[in-house]
């Protein structure tokens, strides 16, 4: 995947990322179109598909909406990379097999606007626009198995 | 090496004779919570996966808290498929307005979770049943969507963080005050994946409503889990409520932490944490005088009996302070219920207050008390996010019932009992 990478800050939450008055209505394209809004409101209308987003640390903290990464998906973007990722939207991401890498190092030096490639079977993450390349920490293989699968119910499934 | 009590429940569940941190298991679930928010989301995500039956219709407890009494035409229809969806599968535990709490204090005081318990809950706060000795953690959709279909989920076994308590807490210092402190010691990804142990002589001198209040906020510092040690106050607690075999818990000797965290509770005073973090904390003292426009006193963090009867002993008599609105949730019914029978209500009436029937709604901008840019809370609530109680401008100062009553009259924030 490749992309133009959005950039945001530590403790990115997620009633920022989808605030609960949006949360009547848990259509992905709706969610989509109030991604962000309440930190960036030019996020939403400008997002390209297969664009990236790059959080510091604690990304995605607070609330067990999984509304969260399913909005940052649906608005397009195929790959979160964060410093470190708050657990339940973690679990949630992995859930609905959104890919997400984290990298401390990444997230520190790539910046917003910069265009970035990412192998998220290596976990190789490289800014084309400095040149510079980082190594994710992989996943461990059952977390794998579940990505792979398209998520945790389509491996329930698989393995039933 | 020894196990934490953590990591003995979650052995216990995944039927093995000893689990450590960071190791990927697959635990068997006592229940399955969700919300009007995130139910619907799991269910059409049970569905679409093909699934048709549950794993047992008495182990999936469905609280139409958030929204309710429904604010929008939207959340209506989320209140419909959840209905619905409880209908067909029969599930015994379908709790709708008139007999809805909130549902962190509603499990608790209707006995569906104990000791022992290994809970998911799509809500970040089902952490709060640690108070009861449990594994309990929030989990999302898709998880609960898992865990209705199979009884199962996957967890990675978390390493802890212990917190030891001495000491016994000051006249107006609560849980709250305890669980502010800690989250501003060790910041809010202090226990990130991490679970939080509390123990030491300090627990004893802590009500259940305390261990709860503390617990409940365990996500605040990125935890997993806020647990417990079982004594005779919860031994007291579940007695007559929980119907299942309950099962004690206890930390081994030589259970590894990663690192130990002490508080003096005696030391404590009434504490407070200014937007947007929960970490951002100050003791009321340091930031009286701030002006506020309202306070809300309930929530699934301080909705309970005690936190009533703290706000009212100190509203009685008094009168909420002009220009201020001051919003007032026992969080279950029977909570409303005790508080009419011992006379709070008329007090919080009296002193001004507006009471509302259970619902989380102001606490995260949903309804029953959402904010205009420039306005300021002091509430009961656990989060003080941009944005979490209405309009971006506006902002949430956490604190305990008695700081918030306290607040209400004074019409800025003050310190209880001056």
């Amino acid at each position: 995947m490749r992309g133009k990478v959005w950039k945001y800050g530590d403790h990115i939450d997620t009633d920022v990322i989808i605030p609960a008055r949006y949360l009547n209505n848990p259509d992905p394209k709706a969610l989509a179109s109030h991604c962000m809004v309440d930190i960036d409101e030019g996020f939403a209308g400008s997002v390209q598909p297969g664009d990236i987003m790059v959080g510091g640390w604690n990304f995605g903290c607070g609330s067990s909406r999984e509304h969260a990464p399913v909005a940052i998906q649906a608005s397009g973007i195929s790959c979160v990379i964060a410093a470190s990722f708050a657990r339940i939207f973690y679990r949630n991401s992995i859930n609905i097999g959104f890919p997400i890498l984290e990298c401390p190092e990444a997230s520190e030096a790539i910046k917003a606007g910069d265009i970035v490639n990412i192998d998220t079977k290596t976990g190789v993450i490289t800014d084309e626009t400095t040149g510079q390349t980082f190594q994710a920490k992989p996943f461990p293989p059952f977390i794998e198995q579940i990505i792979d699968a398209g998520g945790l119910l389509s491996y329930l499934k698989e393995k039933k | 090496m020894g196990m934490t009590m953590t990591q003995k429940i979650l052995a216990a569940h995944a039927g093995l004779p000893e689990v450590h941190a960071g190791d990927l298991i697959e635990a068997k679930l006592d229940i399955v919570l969700g919300n009007d928010v995130t139910t619907p989301v799991a269910i059409g995500v049970f569905e679409k996966a093909g699934f048709t039956e549950v794993f047992d219709k008495d182990r999936i407890v469905i609280a139409l808290d958030h929204y309710t009494p429904c604010k929008d035409i939207k959340s209506a229809e989320l209140c419909v498929t959840a209905r619905e969806f409880a209908k067909k599968h029969d599930i015994t535990h379908l709790y709708d307005v008139g007999t809805v709490g909130i549902e962190h204090a509603l499990l608790p005081e209707q006995g569906l979770v104990g000791p022992g318990d290994c809970i998911i809950g799509a809500d970040s706060h089902t952490c709060t049943y640690g108070a009861l000795g449990a594994f309990s953690t929030g989990v999302g959709s898709t998880d609960m969507a898992a865990g209705m279909a199979s009884g199962l989920n996957w967890f990675k076994v978390p390493s802890a963080i212990k917190v030891e308590l001495t000491g016994k807490l000051q006249p107006y210092v609560s849980g709250k005050d305890v669980i502010l402190h800690l989250i501003g010691m060790i910041g809010v990804d202090g226990a990130l994946y991490q679970s939080l142990e509390f123990t030491g002589e300090g627990v004893a001198e802590l009500s259940m409503d305390d261990r709860f209040t503390i617990s409940n906020m365990a996500i605040e510092a990125g935890g997993k889990n806020g647990i417990f040690p079982v004594d005779d106050k919860t031994k007291e607690y579940i007695r007559g409520r929980f119907k299942r075999e309950p099962a004690f818990y206890e930390a081994d000797e030589d259970a590894e932490y990663e690192r130990v965290v002490k508080i003096d509770l005696s030391e404590l005073k009434p504490t407070v944490s200014l937007p947007h973090l929960p970490s951002n904390t100050k003791t009321v003292d340091e930031v009286a005088g701030m002006p506020i426009q309202q306070v809300v006193i309930g929530s699934c963090t301080n909705g309970r009996m005690s936190d009533m009867r703290t706000a009212a002993a100190i509203l009685k008599g008094r009168k909420v302070a002009d220009g201020v609105r001051c919003i007032v949730i026992p969080a279950t019914q029977q909570i409303y219920l005790d508080c009419m029978e011992e006379g709070l209500l008329k007090i919080f009436v009296e002193a001004g207050c507006a009471v509302s029937a259970p619902t989380c709604g102001p606490c995260l901008g949903g309804h029953m008390g959402v904010m205009a840019d420039g306005e300021r809370a002091v509430a009961t609530t656990n989060r003080n996010f941009i944005g979490r109680m209405g309009h971006t401008g506006s902002e949430v100062v956490l604190a305990s019932p008695a700081v918030a009553a306290a607040s209400a009259v004074a019409g800025c924030i003050a310190a209880p009992g001056v």
